[in-house]
């Protein structure tokens, strides 16, 4: 049997090796800063410090996302002991100048350095995404150098009961959007009895315009996989799940490596850490529908069938995969477990508000300065978020409607700037949390427009069980298309309102019952822009 | 669970079609010990190994995982990434999610098609090119944004896009020239 894991001992190791370089250059390797170019500004900064023979100075660390997408590439020059140094749009040139210029000649490259004191970074609180753009996510060491899997020794050491009882303390409630009290589902799974329980990861984040869990699981895949164990060893179940979108063969492949490297120190498998307690994990890819961020439907993908949803009652955790009970929780959700469980309860209340403690990681994107993913403290106001973490609207534009929770969301107009943004709020004002997208609209968006948007993705993505979402989303779609035309009359508006109402009210799952919410919300708070189509009269400018 | 198939038909000669290809699906099909819950893993393999679900393939998952044909299909068709036409030699995917939308996508898709004959969800007639929508790729920060051939292309104009796949094409028909003339 392979030899345990001594965490001390690889932390100690990793804090060593890392102390023999001045340097550490780190280069954005995610998704997004790939896409504007860091493959090419990587390998001119390793063939820089080649050249330079440096390479016993200065080692290059391929990290996850820093946060800042639109700037990218984005690199993080950090001397030993000094003040680091950020670099934004980094070309291959740009690269070799970091090291030759900056870090050799100790020169400042003004031009494409990033000031970390922009509110983008400091009205920031990183807990899921401590460690995304800091460390190599392919390395264990790495994250274990980070306290990671620490929370998991403490937690085998304590009684299921007591874990649980930790985190209800914590107020920590689900990242996925409904805000469900993570302890009490936690709960229903402990009671449950039967002789084999799941949990599930659910990183099926179907919602347009979101990331947050794609950069979770790319860019810390231990934390996942170590939050995975932690729920598991409280709910005594044997056996999870990650559920994760066949959009992110990088996350896929990335917890597919975390995965097996976690079970050859014993961290995942038979006996974790010497203990009683196994937990055999798989990952099983989505294809595809979003109606599989739906509980029941995506226990139903996992069996191999057709992702679409059952009532509830019975709920999965009394009913669940094969008939077993199982509990679904978020990425987001089981990435802020490590963190609860080593720094305890009370410091994770001494962030956010009181009835929703803790962070929230959000896809910022739509019309801003600055677009990417942060993590603030929950409560924050939307202007806060909007104008000075996002840097406000570019162009000269006025930033008219912030959109959250995606297609079963709804737009908040910014007369409301000072709501503050957490569970309730948002809802009140009404739109949701969902998972986190948040996407700025400016004076040029058309209202209207974006419900019909919407509700395109709605009727496309409904899975044809129920009738009121199967027809009701098309009907609403084909009358949000005649009033955008400018055909539209009184009476397609009155039959849009009610049908708002229907499909909310009798829709079997979540994606019918919220459906509408972006008509409901456009309408609540931009009927005006309805009445101007239906006398033919222009709405925003589109794309200005 | 789900039932297994205990015999090892997979081990038997190879697909009578001589397709090596279903070698390769065959390996899938023993990693995941014939079980029937596996099946959406499965089609993804498919896909990837064939580039398309065709009738022989989905009739063949069928037979291996002992489920009826109409299951197989039913699954299939119900995920929006599985798809039962050939596509062309290159897929030029347009996100419409909701950040590239805002930021003019539609305008993408619209312009790329005309520039190229190619209608959104087609393939050309010559076979060359596939344009495809999708919902949102997740880089959202980089509206709007195209896969190209699996690569992400960030910040993308219609005008960038189609020089881009021009650029592409031209390279490739030198290359082909190059090969007949040598």
């Amino acid at each position: 049997m392979a030899k345990v894991i001594d965490l001390d001992d690889v932390a100690v190791q990793e804090a060593e090796a890392r102390s023999r370089y001045r340097w550490r250059v780190k280069v954005c390797s995610s998704t997004a800063c790939d896409a504007s170019g860091a493959g090419p500004a990587r390998r001119a900064v390793e063939h820089s410090v080649e050249e330079q023979g440096l390479e016993h100075d200065v080692q290059v660390v391929p990290t996850g996302c820093m946060g800042l997408c639109s700037a990218g590439p984005l690199v993080r020059a950090e001397p030993r002991g000094g003040q680091a140094t950020m670099f934004q749009q980094v070309d291959p040139q740009v690269g070799a100048d970091i090291v030759e210029r900056h870090v050799v000649g100790r020169e400042d490259l003004s031009q494409h350095q990033l000031d970390e004191n922009l509110p983008f970074f400091t009205r920031q609180e990183r807990v899921v995404l401590s460690n995304a753009g800091r460390i190599d996510p392919e390395r264990i060491e790495d994250y274990v150098a980070e306290d990671g899997y620490r929370a998991l020794v403490t937690a085998l050491r304590m009684r299921p009961r007591g874990l649980i009882e930790t985190i209800e303390a914590s107020g920590l409630r689900g990242r996925g959007g409904a805000g469900y009290p993570t302890a009490k589902k936690w709960a229903m799974l402990h009671d449950a009895e039967s002789d084999q329980k799941y949990v599930v990861a659910n990183g099926d984040e179907g919602d347009p315009g979101a990331f947050m869990d794609r950069a979770v699981m790319e860019d810390d895949p231990h934390r996942v996989l170590e939050g995975v164990a932690l729920a598991a060893y409280a709910t005594g179940a044997s056996k999870a799940f990650l559920y994760v979108r066949a959009e992110y063969p990088r996350a896929i492949k990335r917890l597919e490596q975390a995965i097996r490297t976690a079970k050859r120190q014993r961290l995942l498998g038979k006996n974790i850490l010497e203990s009683d307690f196994s937990l055999d994990v798989e990952i099983r890819t989505g294809a595809g529908a979003f109606v599989c961020g739906e509980e029941t439907a995506l226990l139903a993908s996992i069996e191999g069938q057709r992702g679409q949803p059952r009532m509830r009652p019975p709920y999965p955790t009394e009913r669940g995969l094969y008939g077993k009970p199982t509990m679904i929780n978020n990425v987001e959700t089981l990435a802020n477990l490590p963190d609860i469980i080593r720094r305890g309860p009370e410091w994770f209340r001494g962030m956010g508000t009181r009835v929703s403690p803790g962070t929230k990681v959000f896809a910022l994107a739509g019309s801003l300065q600055h677009s990417g993913l942060i993590e603030v403290p929950m409560g924050l106001t939307l202007g806060e978020i909007i104008e000075e973490i996002g840097g406000g609207c570019p162009n000269g534009r006025t930033f008219k409607a912030a959109q959250t929770g995606g297609p079963s969301g709804g737009c908040v107009p910014a007369s409301f700037r000072d709501l503050p943004v957490d569970f309730e709020s948002l809802r009140q004002a009404g739109s949701i949390m969902g998972s986190g997208g948040l996407i700025a609209m400016d004076d040029s968006v058309s209202m209207p427009e974006v419900a019909r948007f919407y509700m395109d993705f709605s009727q496309d993505e409904s899975c044809g069980k129920c009738a009121p979402c199967r027809v009701g989303t098309l009907e609403m779609h084909r009358l949000l298309e005649r009033i955008c035309a400018g055909a539209g009359t009184e009476r397609d508006l009155a039959l849009l309102e009610q049908l708002t109402r229907t499909v909310r009210e009798t829709s079997l799952c979540g994606l019918g019952q919220s459906a509408p919410n972006p008509v409901a919300s456009t309408l609540e708070h931009f009927r005006d822009e309805y009445t101007a189509l239906l006398r033919n009269e222009p709405v925003g400018v589109a794309h200005g | 669970m789900a039932a297994t198939a205990t015999d090892s038909r997979a081990q038997q000669d190879a697909h009578p079609s001589g397709d090596e290809r279903f070698a390769l699906l065959d390996k899938a099909l023993k990693r995941a010990r014939f079980e029937q819950d596996q099946l959406v893993e499965l089609l993804h393999t498919a896909q990837e190994v064939f580039g398309y679900l065709s009738n022989d393939v989905l009739i063949y998952l069928a037979r291996q995982l002992r489920l009826p044909p109409s299951r197989v299909l039913g699954v299939a068709s119900f995920y929006h990434l599985f798809t039962f036409e050939a596509p062309g030699d290159h897929i030029c995917t347009v996100c419409l999610g909701t950040a590239c939308y805002v930021k003019g996508a539609e305008e993408v898709v619209e312009g790329t098609a005309q520039a190229l004959g190619v209608p959104a969800g087609q393939t050309s007639d010559d076979g060359r090119l596939t344009l495809w929508t999708a919902r949102c790729v997740g880089s959202c920060g980089l509206a709007p944004v195209v896969v190209f051939d699996g690569t992400v292309l960030g910040k993308q104009t219609t005008d960038e896009l189609v020089t881009h796949i021009r650029e592409v094409f031209a390279a490739e028909d030198a290359a082909a020239e190059e090969e007949e003339a040598g």
